[in-house]
């Protein structure tokens, strides 16, 4: 078993546009998805929850708001999993409800 | 068993841990075996005593009264001894001359529950815990514990006594620890009366009487803790609640046989109401502050599960609670339970496609599941998976179920 951290980029959408009841959802989505790994004993741990804005610093001192400026997508959160090979790791971020929004799961292993 | 020797028992559990608590409090924890000595000492003098004489009015009084004659006794005669083998004592033994033992309502209190925390230091291994606090805090006979773990009295004498050699050579004190220990210290405190209510919960001992007592005795402890301002935290909050929801079925759930009633089964009229509101009172105070302990997160599936009914939101709530009990706790019941939570909230498919990603091929409740989740759609396979959770079981009773699930299938 190996460690791999899964990082979700989502689109930048503002959250608070949500009904209640739909951010319910989508958390449940997110809870469901990471349940089942947890189920799989395969929740090596859960990373904290990134806040919306961010600062980016670059070369020569210059500092943006975030990287959303440039790429489409931004940096939501991430959790470590327990997994035999990438190729286990990849099968495990399928269902991550980051790609129903249009956004991405990168995985990386962690040595 | 008549009425009076169920008082006596229910006197001796209830008064043997309170004095040993005491007696230990005055000498120190070295002193545990002798506190137990004298304890039992008095109960084989008030038996005899009692016999011919009736019972006292106040029977704890007269406990007292001649517990604090043995122990003055005991202690006098010895200290000749120990003076001359061992010239040094220390300061609180060498005040034992005037010993009087306090057995105000304020000094039990205080000292079972320092008791309690030393019972509970991990310095002893797990497996004597359990038996100590037994042993130690409920006054239970080692007869008792040796059916409760479906062992023997001697097996049980020898973890005993090297717990209580631990209890020594560690030198552990009578007291609660500091302030900045103390919520770590009352993890453990915590863990053992969990431990505790399920091995009266879930025991395989067919003693219906012992399981309960076991159960009720891990309350009590819980309850003792809420007594204490440093020890009343959310957290004991939430297991006290845990164990009152799960109390609450407790009739409901045994068949008479042995066997237990499972929760589908059960006659909801056989629930204990007054319980359940317990319950819902300690779950209630559990949600100050903001730590989420496995127990607030049990005690809130145990609390869904007090309404019969199967509304949707029941089992979208038990499925949250579970994903996050995952999380922080992961063990193959819980990730079975999950399970079995999504598929009353989502429906089969859902749960069949994370059943099968499961793999617990060693645990005869994952065939079980399979099969439940298979019936309707495929009864074939569900009964192969019945065959291999018959194979599996550890137990006749649990293997009689299956059977009879097997049967139901095939007629």
């Amino acid at each position: 078993m190996k460690d791999f951290i899964l990082l979700f980029r989502q689109p930048d959408y503002d959250h608070l546009h949500l009904s209640p009841e739909a951010m319910e959802a989508l958390k449940q989505q997110w809870q469901d998805w990471i349940g089942g790994i947890a189920a799989q004993d395969k929740l090596a741990g859960r990373g904290p929850r990134l806040s919306q804005e961010g600062k980016v610093l670059k070369a020569g001192g210059v500092i943006t708001d975030g990287p959303f400026v440039e790429i489409r997508e931004r940096l939501g959160g991430f959790i470590m999993i327990k997994a035999a090979s990438e190729e286990e790791a990849i099968t495990l971020a399928h269902g991550c409800p980051a790609l129903a929004s249009a956004g991405s799961v990168e995985i990386r292993a962690i040595s | 068993m008549k009425a009076a020797d169920i008082s006596l028992k229910q006197l001796f559990q209830q008064e043997f841990a309170k004095m040993v608590a005491v007696i230990s409090n005055k000498f120190g924890l070295a002193h545990i075996e002798t506190a137990e000595d004298i304890v039992s000492e008095t109960f084989l003098t008030a038996a005899e005593n009692w016999e011919t004489k009736g019972i006292p009015p106040n029977p704890a009084a007269w406990l007292y009264t001649v517990a604090k004659q043995k122990t003055l006794y005991h202690f006098r005669r010895n200290k000749i001894l120990e003076q001359k083998v061992m010239p040094a004592l220390t300061a609180r033994q060498e005040s034992t001359e005037e010993a009087n033992l306090d057995f105000s309502h304020e000094n039990i209190k205080d000292s079972q529950l320092q008791m309690l925390f030393a019972v509970c230091d991990p310095v002893i291994a797990s497996e004597a815990q359990i038996g100590l606090a037994l042993r130690i805090l409920c006054g239970f006979g080692i007869e008792e514990i040796a059916e409760a773990f479906l062992s023997n009295k001697e097996t049980i004498n020898k973890r005993l006594f090297r717990a209580k050699e631990k209890l020594r050579t560690a030198g552990l004190k009578m007291e609660l620890p500091p302030a900045s220990q103390l919520s770590a210290r009352l993890d453990n405190v915590l863990h053992i009366i969990y431990l505790l209510f399920s091995e009266g919960y879930y025991s395989q001992t067919q003693n219906e009487i012992l399981r309960k007592d076991l159960c009720l005795e891990a309350l009590r402890l819980g309850l003792m803790l809420t007594a204490a301002e440093l020890t009343n935290l959310p957290k004991t909050n939430a297991l006290i609640a845990l164990m009152c929801f799960h109390a609450s079925r407790f009739d409901a759930r045994e068949a008479g046989d042995g066997r237990v009633v499972l929760y589908e089964e059960q006659d909801e009229t056989l629930w204990d109401t007054a319980l359940i509101s317990q319950g819902i009172h300690f779950l209630d105070l559990s949600a100050r502050g903001s730590e989420v302990s496995s127990y607030h997160l049990e005690a809130r599936i145990a609390y869904w599960h007090c309404m019969k009914e199967d509304a949707a939101e029941k089992w979208e709530q038990i499925l949250q609670l579970y994903n996050q009990l995952l999380q922080i706790n992961y063990s193959p019941s819980v990730a079975l339970n999950r399970t079995f939570a999504l598929y009353k909230a989502n429906g089969r498919e859902a749960a069949l496609i994370e059943a099968e990603k499961l793999k617990l091929e060693h645990n005869h409740f994952y065939f079980l599941l399979l099969a439940e989740l298979y019936k309707e759609i495929d009864p074939e396979k569900a009964l192969r998976h019945l065959k291999q959770a018959y194979s599996l079981a550890k137990t006749q009773t649990e293997q009689q179920g299956i059977r009879e699930k097997i049967d139901r299938l095939s007629a």
